[in-house]
């Protein structure tokens, strides 16, 4: 556990660096956690971070990796709709680099 | 998440016992569960003054209750055979890590409270006082085995070193010091019913997407029924299958055989999951309660048998444990094990393995194939510790090596085996078994995946293998990670019935 102030607000992280209160999450705390994970943040990392945070609201869970394939394939074409893509965004994985810039938990199993 | 820094091993033709290197691995700990999980699962959260006399209670019940755990406390001579056998020994270098060692720090406490010489004279038999040192060298090297078994083949005396790791993790929640990460997914099955946590929603939704899929793929309205009362088979898999790449190929691998089968099939919401964690740590209560969901489940649903997917660990809990868990071996009076038992099929194996059901259907020629689809692929097959070693499948012995690869050469052209000694029985893990799947683990499981590495790389190499099957989501989960590491494409590994759906003719 670990406390930072990001852009004048405490945050508390757990050990991974994922948020404990996932009500803490803004941009600011997207950018800090984007550069602690050395991710660039652009336009391309922000339209997956969205779509993560909508599908979250919706079902309480990060989206499986098809669907957030899909999701971006319908919006940005085909070529960009597939999981290589995403580890161009997200090299650690985008499952759970994504999530925690985007303020959700780690998603568990044997993932 | 960037992840610490360390070196990966170098690729060799043979993997050669390293000079061993104490304390390489001392500094390597896994994160301890919260306070949260480790109430929902009845333990305490932190060492309590009364730490020690709880831990030796504890390891005195475990002995009471489990004869083979004090028969493997008694039982090593120190020979030797182990010390080479494990892919952490080998990978790491670390001498806590040959199997005698790291069992040797349980033993010498045992010695100590539990063997008369031990107790009056500790200094001659190398008994030792259980102190927080002890304990937390406990924590770092139970959580460095993946109770894969490996050495246990090779023990002259069959001493299952899983065992002793189970009752040393074991004995660690009791005294406060649970895995974050196995504890976490302990709670999320019990609570949600599967261990990434996916809520049925969720699922359908996920599960829905995947038929639109499917169909604009074949043309074929390939279904994943959920929840569908009065359906012949309950499949169960790993939750890895709904959500991740590689793993939901193969889920799309079973769809299909399904639907050329005609069969009537469902997946459940309540038992959205194959995986017992509760595995990992012996504790028959939790492993109970976790498979008892899948009972439910089939009781509720009425279905006439149970399949269970591509998951190694799950297929060794159903195989050799859910019979004494939630069968009729648990107890011969209980009315909803005896209701369950009425109510499967007796004309087929109960569980089923995925494999050998769709090796039965190509062997009645049910399933139609066009091999040359996977010739863009030269495979080989990694054997999954639990399904090698703690099951089998099909009728004759081996069938838990024969089925998984008959299934391969049905679908595909291009076959080759790695070297003898690495595969079948000998099998190593991927490095990442038995609840060390998490990140703060990565370099035992990099340093680990070694031995499997150098065995996939002499394929790689001569018979320019570039596909790894196999039938099990955390060796799938593993792979994807440490591949890379390697210099292989995270891309090369896949499941069995990734290969199948791809070969598969639908109409």
């Amino acid at each position: 556990m670990a406390t930072v102030n990001i852009a004048g607000k405490d945050v508390e992280l757990d050990e991974e660096g994922f948020l404990t209160n996932l009500a803490d999450w803004n941009r600011d705390v997207a950018e800090y956690m984007a550069k602690e994970e050395k991710v660039d943040m652009t336009e391309s990392h922000w339209e997956v971070i969205d779509f993560l945070r909508e599908y979250y609201d919706e079902y309480q869970i990060a989206p499986a990796i098809r669907v957030l394939t899909k999701a971006i394939g319908k919006k940005l074409g085909p070529d960009k709709g597939n999981n290589k893509y995403l580890y161009e965004l997200f090299p650690y994985g985008p499952a759970k680099q994504a999530c925690k810039i985007g303020g959700l938990p780690k998603p568990t199993g044997c993932i | 998440m960037a992840g610490p820094e360390f070196e990966v091993p170098t690729l060799t033709e043979y993997t050669d016992v390293p000079k061993i290197k104490p304390g390489a691995m001392a500094h390597v700990k896994s994160f301890v569960a919260p306070q949260g999980p480790q109430d929902f699962l009845g333990y305490p959260f932190k060492l309590g003054e009364d730490w020690k006399e709880r831990a030796i209670d504890k390891m005195g019940d475990l002995l009471g209750k489990y004869r083979s755990l004090r028969v493997f406390m008694d039982a090593c001579v120190h020979c030797g055979a182990c010390t080479d056998k494990c892919h952490y020994f080998l990978g790491t270098a670390d001498p806590n890590n040959m199997p005698v060692a790291r069992q040797e720090l349980m033993r010498k406490v045992y010695r100590r409270y539990f063997t008369l010489p031990g107790k009056i004279a500790p200094w001659l038999v190398g008994a030792a006082d259980l102190t927080e040192d002890v304990l937390n060298q406990w924590y770092n090297y139970y959580h460095q085995c993946s109770e894969c078994r490996r050495c246990s083949v090779y023990c002259p005396y069959g001493i299952d070193t899983a065992e002793v790791t189970m009752a040393g993790r074991e004995i660690l929640n009791h005294v406060g010091m649970g895995q974050k990460y196995s504890n976490e997914i302990l709670v999320k099955v019990q609570k949600i019913g599967n261990n990434l946590g996916l809520p049925g929603p969720a699922l359908e939704d996920t599960l829905l997407g995947l038929e639109e899929d499917m169909e604009a793929d074949t043309g074929v309205p390939v279904k994943m029924p959920l929840d569908v009362a009065g359906a012949e088979i309950l499949l169960v898999t790993p939750s890895a299958d709904f959500f991740s790449e590689p793993h939901v190929d193969s889920l799309i691998g079973y769809a299909k055989v399904f639907h050329a089968a005609g069969a009537s099939w469902t997946l459940s919401s309540k038992a959205s999951e194959a995986g017992n964690f509760g595995l990992f740590s012996g504790n028959y209560e939790t492993m109970r309660k976790v498979a008892m969901r899948i009972r439910d489940a089939a009781l509720e649903l009425g279905v006439k048998r149970i399949i269970v997917g591509e998951c190694g660990h799950a297929w060794r809990v159903a195989y050799s444990f859910w019979n004494t868990l939630t069968g009729i071996g648990f107890d011969g009076k209980d009315p909803f094990s005896i209701e369950l038992q009425q109510q499967l099929d007796p004309r087929y194996p109960q569980p089923m393995h995925i494999c050998e059901y769709t090796w039965d259907l190509i062997q009645k020629g049910v399933l139609k194939f066009d091999k040359s689809l996977n010739d863009d692929r030269v495979i080989t097959y990694h054997d999954s510790c639990n399904v090698s070693r703690g099951s089998r499948m099909g009728d004759e012995p081996g069938g838990q090596f024969e089925i998984p690869r008959n299934i391969i050469k049905a679908v595909a052209n291009n076959f080759h085996d790695m070297a003898g000694e690495t595969i079948r029985e000998g099998t190593f893990c991927c490095g990442g078994g038995g609840g060390l799947l998490t990140d703060d683990l990565i370099e035992v499981r990099v340093k680990g995946a070694l031995p499997r590495m150098n065995a996939y790389n002499n394929v790689v190499q001569k018979d320019k293998v570039n596909f790894l099957a196999l039938i099990c989501a955390i060796c799938k989960a593993q792979f994807t990670k440490v591949l890379p590491y390697y210099g292989f494409d995270r891309g090369s590994v896949g499941g069995v019935h990734q290969l199948v759906s791809t070969a598969i003719k639908l109409d």
